[in-house]
């Protein structure tokens, strides 16, 4: 029996008089490689939001690891890759080499140095995004793709046991996003790290992911990949209002 | 001018001070670059200024204070306006930029009714609003170097939680990173640094000091730390090349630096395309 890594349990969320989220339950388990689709508005940013601790939810509880949310310390275990469109500045002066080493900084901790050996496993992370080439170039001169795979490195060089990723494909081309996922696929079988992804491309990632959710300001499905199939696409019409078309 | 620095303590002041805000206006001129704060340096500048007239005019009406050190009512001026700005920030999410023109017009404002009170402009207002080599005091290089020391301990405490927060703001607070902490400590320095950096370039010309090396790096730096580098490199030559033609050529020591850097920038920008455009010529 694998880990409970994620938990939610009756959270509801809403921003002034709107409803965002109603009565979410769900979790997620160790190993899990979990696609949350939702229309625009469904309340997807949100629900991340309030995991990674950024907001926090009206009612009911969120655990992580176990722990209440507000208690858990452990950041670094989870890394997030956020939408890269509203992200940065591309015209940031930096390398690529000190935007992974960054993602260092909240294991490192307040008041302390970066390690000695930074330098190396920047280098071994960009290697396992196919990276390494790029380490002295600045960020802002990479293809959106490109910088997708750093922000990753920068997730990653933190050793996470989770993954959460916000519509990490939007703006890059299609051949990429193939690969892209293709990478994301590896880090979770062979690393065993846990992988939430809100997203968009369900034809893409179906035969890369373990598990669906379909979050419409509530959860209507949660489950194995398999039983998402077989449902019918009238049925999810209806939960998501025609955001999601399922491939046969 | 080396002889003349040896032999006057006046000129000792103004260089000593002019190196050490050659160095530390650039390298928080960095941070506030890249996240898009540069006016808001200015707008703290004019906040100083309402200090530095409330002082003037209070030393002159009360005879105690007489000889009160404008610069320490310039600080509380700047400290209070950055935290302010940081309120009104909070206040208009959706219009940040708004507290720019609130705290700057309020800053000038708040100026003109001193100096009126003052009874108008004096050398010594001039010498703050345009900086001068002559009216920097030991006590003022004292609060210079002690501001230094303040920025330094921030920034080898802070450095790289301050580049991912100016790197990607929501990545930073996802990661945990007490990010409005340590941005109104930020805030806070930029403040002094601002205070510490009048008596040299003047109020008014205080951000180009913060911006202008910046800029001429960003041309040219590969990766952060190059620019940072560089940046104090453009701010030592334009203080340096600055504080001697000032003193020379008897101008206010603000515009020359200012006009330096306005040239090093310049320079930069036309040096960088000439060898691209060699390089291109080459293939």
């Amino acid at each position: 029996m694998s880990e409970t890594i994620i938990e939610m349990k009756n959270v509801s969320f809403q921003y002034e008089y709107t409803q965002v989220l109603n009565d979410i339950s769900f979790q997620v388990k160790e190993g899990d490689f979990l696609a949350i689709l939702g229309p625009n508005g469904s309340g997807k940013s949100t629900l991340l939001k309030l995991l990674l601790g950024i907001i926090k939810p009206m009612a009911g509880e969120i655990k992580l690891f176990g722990q209440p949310n507000d208690s858990f310390r452990e950041r670094e275990w989870i890394g997030y890759v956020s939408q890269k469109s509203n992200a940065f500045n591309s015209g940031f002066p930096a390398t690529v080499e000190e935007v992974v080493k960054s993602g260092l900084s909240k294991k490192v901790g307040l008041f302390k140095r970066m390690p000695k050996d930074a330098k190396e496993r920047v280098h071994q992370t960009l290697k396992s995004v196919g990276m390494e080439k790029f380490s002295d170039r600045n960020i802002g001169q990479l293809s959106g793709g490109q910088q997708q795979r750093v922000f990753i490195a920068r997730a990653l060089i933190s050793e996470p046991k989770v993954l959460i990723l916000d519509e990490p494909t939007v703006g890059i081309d299609h051949e990429n996003v193939q690969s892209f996922y293709d990478m994301l696929a590896t880090l979770n079988k062979e690393q065993n790290i846990t992988i939430i992804l809100v997203t968009h491309d369900v034809d893409t990632v179906s035969n890369r992911i373990s598990h669906v959710a379909c979050l419409n300001q509530t959860i209507h499905f949660h489950g194995y990949k398999e039983d998402f199939d077989s449902i019918s696409q009238e049925q999810l019409d209806k939960w998501q209002g025609h955001a999601v078309r399922k491939i046969h | 001018m080396i002889a003349a620095i040896l032999n006057y303590e006046f000129l000792q002041n103004a260089f000593y001070s002019g190196l050490i805000i050659g160095v530390i206006a650039p390298v928080l001129g960095v941070f506030i670059v890249v996240r898009r704060m540069s006016l808001i340096a200015d707008a703290l500048s004019h906040v100083t200024l309402a200090g530095i007239a409330g002082s003037l005019y209070l030393s002159q009406s009360i005879s105690s204070l007489a000889l009160l050190n404008p610069i320490y009512l310039g600080i509380a001026a700047s400290v209070s306006g950055s935290i302010l700005i940081e309120r009104l920030r909070s206040l208009y999410k959706h219009y940040e930029e708004l507290a720019i023109p609130i705290i700057m017009s309020g800053g000038i404002g708040l100026s003109a009714i001193f100096i009126s009170l003052a009874s108008g402009f004096n050398t010594d207002m001039m010498s703050y609003l345009f900086g001068s080599v002559s009216a920097v005091s030991r006590h003022d290089l004292w609060i210079v170097i002690f501001i230094a020391i303040v920025v330094f301990v921030f920034l080898f405490t802070f450095f790289k939680e301050m580049f991912v927060l100016s790197f990607d703001e929501e990545y930073a607070k996802a990661s945990g990173l007490p990010a409005k902490w340590i941005h109104l400590l930020f805030m806070i320095v930029v403040a002094l640094v601002i205070a510490a950096s009048m008596r040299i370039v003047g109020i008014l010309l205080v951000s180009s000091l913060i911006t202008l090396p910046v800029a001429a790096s960003m041309r040219i730096a590969k990766g952060f730390k190059q620019t940072i580098f560089y940046s104090i490199l453009f701010g030592e030559a334009a203080v340096i090349i600055g504080l001697v033609s000032a003193f020379y050529l008897n101008l206010a020591p603000g515009g020359t630096i200012v006009v330096t850097s306005i040239i090093i920038l310049f320079l930069v920008i036309i040096g960088k395309k000439s060898v691209l455009k060699i390089k291109a010529e080459r293939g």
